[in-house]
């Protein structure tokens, strides 16, 4: 991204027709920790990386509950991020009060994104820098949203954002098919995965992470460290080895294809705990 | 009835325009609502009169009305705030159907807004003045529930309005059970309206039933009930204390 006199304000155009203000919110929302999210028929799952500002400080809150049927994680400057988690529960409660029943996911998806756009289109505004991947249910099963800066917003199958979240990404592309009919398990496994491959080497610790599930007839909940320990000793007690022969039937695929990326070659270094 | 306020700084004429704007009394009402929950859903029955006062003055008012793909409403009190209250659901169903999502709402989702409708104006001293039946059936789950003027709404097998409480329910209590046959529904109801018809001034003899099932709403012809007048004693009613009536 470069410079130039089109990007002081939000209310002017370039030339080749581009709002500047707009897109380097969006590069904002690139800088913050990674943020993913899966979903299959009936489930949603949000995970992100936990990021602290220092040893000593406790670590960034960046997945929300909006009800609950609704949850959403975020990434970029997560000031902004709270303000709209906390439009997004204002919302939802409204509906409950007046109704008696769930706001649906998508509705609420496009209040978000109407409100994002307005900052869009007034000159004493700027765009919130964050990025949302809102997972929630409907009559019509389970939802994954991302809303942007902009104030478009879509429907995914599996997103990753965030920095880093590319690795994520080409991750979830390969895997994807197979996630709307996935058991909740196996889909809490899948974003612990991606979530591996955003540390590119970082041994995978459950303190790395923070993992929450939603679905139908599962209110949203956060999954406690053990839980997620306990997923992640399933594919990482074996260190990766190119041969993929011990671990896991589905982990060895990933993990063995993986092993150029950086997390194979760091833990044969180190010798396993278990052997 | 009158709810009036004293209103602090108004002089007389302030006030009495404040009071044209709050319902006082009601002027053209409906009489009974009973419905049931049967076998595939809700059946309803009222009639189709409309009083003034004492005068029976209209006799062809429907007051019941389906209300988007799930909900049927019924209404008793005054007429012209049951129009009222159904062009606020037209907007609702609008709006709900414009986001063209696959989401919609149902009985449920109705009655509750009804319920905060009917509170929120009797907290402002200005009321729509009629009692509600709510019914309706999605994704196989049958709903009736009722609403008062003043906001007081609760869910159950049957319900009735106005003099249905006190002449239909006692029926129904005794003789509603779960999963009635359409024609069993349409029998209990019948043996209500008919005692309606006998006991209340404001009855006439011209009523419909509507049904909801999951397939949507039907409202039937208007139809009069059999009525017998033979009964011994209303032959000589004042034999047995002269002088009276």
């Amino acid at each position: 991204m470069f410079r130039n006199q089109y990007d002081t304000d939000v209310t002017t155009w370039s030339p080749t027709g581009r709002l500047f203000q707009v897109e380097y919110a969006m590069e904002a929302v690139k800088q913050g920790s990674a943020a993913i999210g899966l979903r299959s028929r009936s489930h949603v799952v949000l995970a992100c990386v936990n990021k602290a500002q220092s040893e000593l400080s406790s670590h960034q809150k960046k997945i929300f509950k909006v009800d609950d049927h609704i949850g959403v994680a975020i990434a970029g400057l997560t000031a902004d991020g709270r303000v709209l988690s906390r439009y997004m529960r204002s919302e939802a409660i409204n509906h409950s009060f007046t109704y008696e029943s769930p706001l649906p996911v998508g509705r609420l998806v496009v209040h978000l994104a109407d409100k994002a756009q307005v900052c869009t289109q007034r000159s004493w505004k700027r765009p919130y820098g964050v990025g949302l991947l809102v997972g929630g249910l409907d009559e019509s099963g389970a939802h994954l949203y991302y809303n942007c800066p902009s104030g478009n917003y879509f429907e995914y199958q599996a997103f990753a954002i965030g920095s880093r979240s590319q690795a994520a990404k080409t991750y979830l592309e390969r895997r994807f098919e197979s996630f709307g009919d996935s058991s909740k398990e196996d889909l809490i496994k899948d974003a612990i995965l991606a979530v591996r491959e955003t540390l590119q080497g970082e041994t995978l610790k459950s303190s790395l992470c923070t993992v929450s599930v939603l679905g139908v007839g599962e209110p949203f909940h956060f999954l406690d460290q053990e839980t997620i320990q306990k997923v992640i000793d399933t594919f990482e007690k074996v260190p990766e080895e190119e041969e993929g022969e011990a671990g896991e039937g589905e982990a060895e695929a990933a993990p063995a294809e993986q092993g150029g990326d950086g997390g194979g070659a760091g833990d044969q270094d180190v010798a396993p705990m278990e052997m | 009835m009158t709810f009036t306020i004293p209103i602090e700084n108004g002089d007389s004429v302030k006030n009495a325009e404040a009071d044209s704007q709050r319902t006082l009394y009601p002027y053209v009402t409906g009489t009974s609502i009973v419905a049931i929950k049967y076998k595939d859903g809700v059946l309803m029955a009222s009639d189709m009169g409309g009083s003034y006062g004492s005068t029976l003055r209209y006799k062809n008012i429907e007051r019941m009305k389906a209300i988007g793909k799930h909900s049927l409403l019924g209404a008793s009190g005054e007429i012209s705030d049951f129009q009222e209250i159904l062009r606020y659901l037209d907007e609702l169903v609008l709006n709900d159907s414009m986001w063209d999502d696959g989401n919609s709402l149902g009985p449920k989702e109705v009655h509750n807004y009804l319920t905060r409708v009917m509170y929120n104006r009797r907290n402002k001293f200005n009321p729509l003045w009629n009692t509600l039946v709510l019914g309706g059936v999605k994704n196989g789950e049958t709903y009736l529930g009722m609403v008062s003027m003043i906001g007081v709404s609760f869910e159950d097998n049957h319900v009735a309005t106005g003099f249905g409480n006190h002449l239909a329910r006692p029926i129904l209590r005794d003789e509603w059970h779960a999963d009635l046959s359409f024609e069993d529904g349409v029998k209990l109801l019948e043996k209500c309206m008919r005692v309606l018809l006998y006991r209340d001034r404001s009855a006439i003899n011209k009523l419909q039933i509507a049904k909801i099932t999951e397939e949507g709403v039907t409202v039937s012809q208007p139809y009069s009930l059999k009525t017998f007048w033979e009964f011994k004693a209303f032959n000589n009613p004042t034999a047995g204390a002269e002088g009276s009536w």
